[in-house]
């Protein structure tokens, strides 16, 4: 059985033939693509560390098939900055710090740009801590995480604003 | 996961010819493919239902009724505001299951389909004891055989508010109350449900009916942590008041049986009452009254009873100004904005 498919990825356009129906997007990337910035952690969508953007939302590549995404627009950790630019989310876990080893870190950074997105968080640490709570991290850096995102959060309303003025 | 093969119908005709024994839909898959890493799982055959079109919408009509794609995402329905307005309790259990990234993708039928959580279900050698650990054994409706709970939040809310699931098949198209949708379990712990071979879900509807308790209407879950963790014990909870006294009540309990698990003799008894803690005790008390405790769970039976009472006093405080509020937590205080605690 051979599957075609196109995806964006990170914004190029890549044409793809699977061989197998039974490839996941997260080792689509891994593995084919050379894009190992998105982690394998539990692979059965319960620590989030293989969390990418598809269409616009956050999702866990791991449960993802990677047939069933013909003309998706994926973003990766990969495709976050802008050159040498740094994403805000990016910035602020640097700042903040929001990680310790850094295993679950491009998880937690995806999952963060999508929290951002859905605009379901805002600032509040209770519902960044609630909207967070797919992706585990073993070290424990929620606290540096929680600032991060909230931090990110306002850097980006600001920078909104600062466009629309 | 074992080899299939993949094919993805354009319409649901479609759809509905391509099913053949050993065959599975796919929808949002957070469920499907788990189990089918595992091997618990092993269709011959994948069915890839996202393509196929007018199944991703909501529609409400003058009177309220409100029909919902089986393709809607959890997000997409818990966030669409008109009907987090009408029906707060529904969009508050969507919000208290699993993860962002899970309700993303995970679909409205999906999720009244998953499978229980226990081991049993989920591993292709599963323990030899099987429905171990009493956080999953049912309480209620289990004929006094072994089964473990319904793990659904988003099937609580609904089976109190006369939920139908609309289903199309190779016998035509039939509807099916939400409340008959998982049959009691057989002689083996099993995951049946009333889904002949080769029958799709389309939509789930709700009545007119159920609009009518939009300001008094909650869904209290209690896990073992605040966040993504599936239910030990969960209420909704819906009260329709009028001049102070309870007019109609409506109380499902999550995560104790087989199935959503409604109360009909709780609603009868706070039907025509007024107001008052003890009347929600005793409504609590007549919805355990048949429990029996398997495997050592006995603390599940009282924490069910209380947080039944707690979904019921919530219920009567009012829906929060701010809908939908973060997933209701037992430790927050009962009336005005919740937050966690």
């Amino acid at each position: 059985m051979s599957l075609s498919i196109r995806l964006t990825i990170n914004g190029a356009p890549r044409d793809i033939a699977l061989e197998d129906a039974r490839v996941t997007l997260l080792d689509l990337l891994r593995e084919r693509l050379a894009l190992p910035g998105t982690k394998k952690g539990c692979d059965r969508g319960q620590c989030g560390a293989c969390t990418v953007i598809v269409n616009g939302k956050r999702v866990n590549s791991c449960l993802t098939l990677a047939a069933t995404l013909d003309g998706a627009q994926v973003t990766t950790i990969e495709g976050l900055a802008t050159g040498d630019r740094l994403h805000p989310v990016q910035e602020a876990f640097i700042e903040q710090d929001g990680f310790q080893c850094g295993y679950c870190t491009p998880g937690q950074i995806m999952s963060a740009v999508g929290l951002i997105a859905e605009g379901r968080a805002g600032d509040d640490p209770e519902r960044i801590r609630e909207g967070m709570s797919g992706n585990i991290c073993r070290c424990a850096a929620y606290h540096g995480i929680t600032l991060a995102v909230q931090e990110a959060t306002r850097r980006m309303a600001e920078a909104e604003k600062g466009d629309a003025a | 996961m074992k080899p299939f093969d993949f094919v993805q119908p354009r319409t649901v005709d479609e759809a509905l010819a391509a099913w053949e024994p050993g065959a599975a839909w796919l929808g949002g898959g957070t469920n499907l493919v788990d189990l089918m890493k595992t091997g618990a799982v092993q269709p011959a055959k994948l069915i890839d239902i996202t393509r196929l079109p007018g199944l991703d919408t909501i529609e409400t009509r003058a009177d309220g009724a409100t029909r919902i794609g089986a393709l809607v995402s959890n997000a997409d329905l818990a966030d669409d505001p008109g009907f987090a307005r009408s029906f707060p309790m529904v969009a508050e259990a969507l919000l208290s299951g699993a993860s962002g990234q899970l309700r993303n993708v995970a679909t409205v039928a999906g999720n009244i389909m998953q499978s229980p959580r226990d081991a049993f279900y989920r591993e292709l050698d599963p323990p030899s004891d099987p429905l171990s650990g009493g956080a999953s054994l049912a309480v209620l409706g289990t004929g006094g055989r072994f089964a473990a709970v319904n793990p659904s939040d988003f099937a609580v809310p609904l089976v109190a508010l006369d939920a139908v699931v609309e289903v199309r098949g190779p016998g035509g198209a039939r509807e099916i109350a939400l409340a008959d949708l998982h049959l009691p379990p057989g002689d083996a712990p099993g995951n049946s449900t009333a889904l002949r071979p080769g029958e799709l879900i389309l939509a789930l509807r709700l009545p007119a009916a159920a609009a009518g308790f939009a300001a008094h209407s909650r869904y209290l879950k209690v896990r073992d942590r605040t966040s993504f963790a599936f239910a030990t014990a969960s209420a909704a909870a819906s009260l329709r008041i009028e001049g102070g006294r309870i007019a109609e009540a409506r109380l499902a309990l999550g995560a104790v049986a087989p199935r959503p698990w409604r109360v009909a003799e709780a609603e009868a008894l706070l039907a025509g009452r007024a107001i008052d803690a003890d009347l929600f005790a005793e409504a609590a008390e007549v919805a355990l009254s048949g429990a029996v405790a398997v495997g050592g769970n006995g603390w599940k039976i009282e924490l069910a009873r209380r947080t039944a009472a707690r979904a019921l006093a919530m219920a009567a405080a009012g829906t929060p100004a701010r809908m939908p509020a973060l997933p209701a937590s037992p430790f927050a205080p009962q009336a005005g904005d919740l937050i966690h605690a």
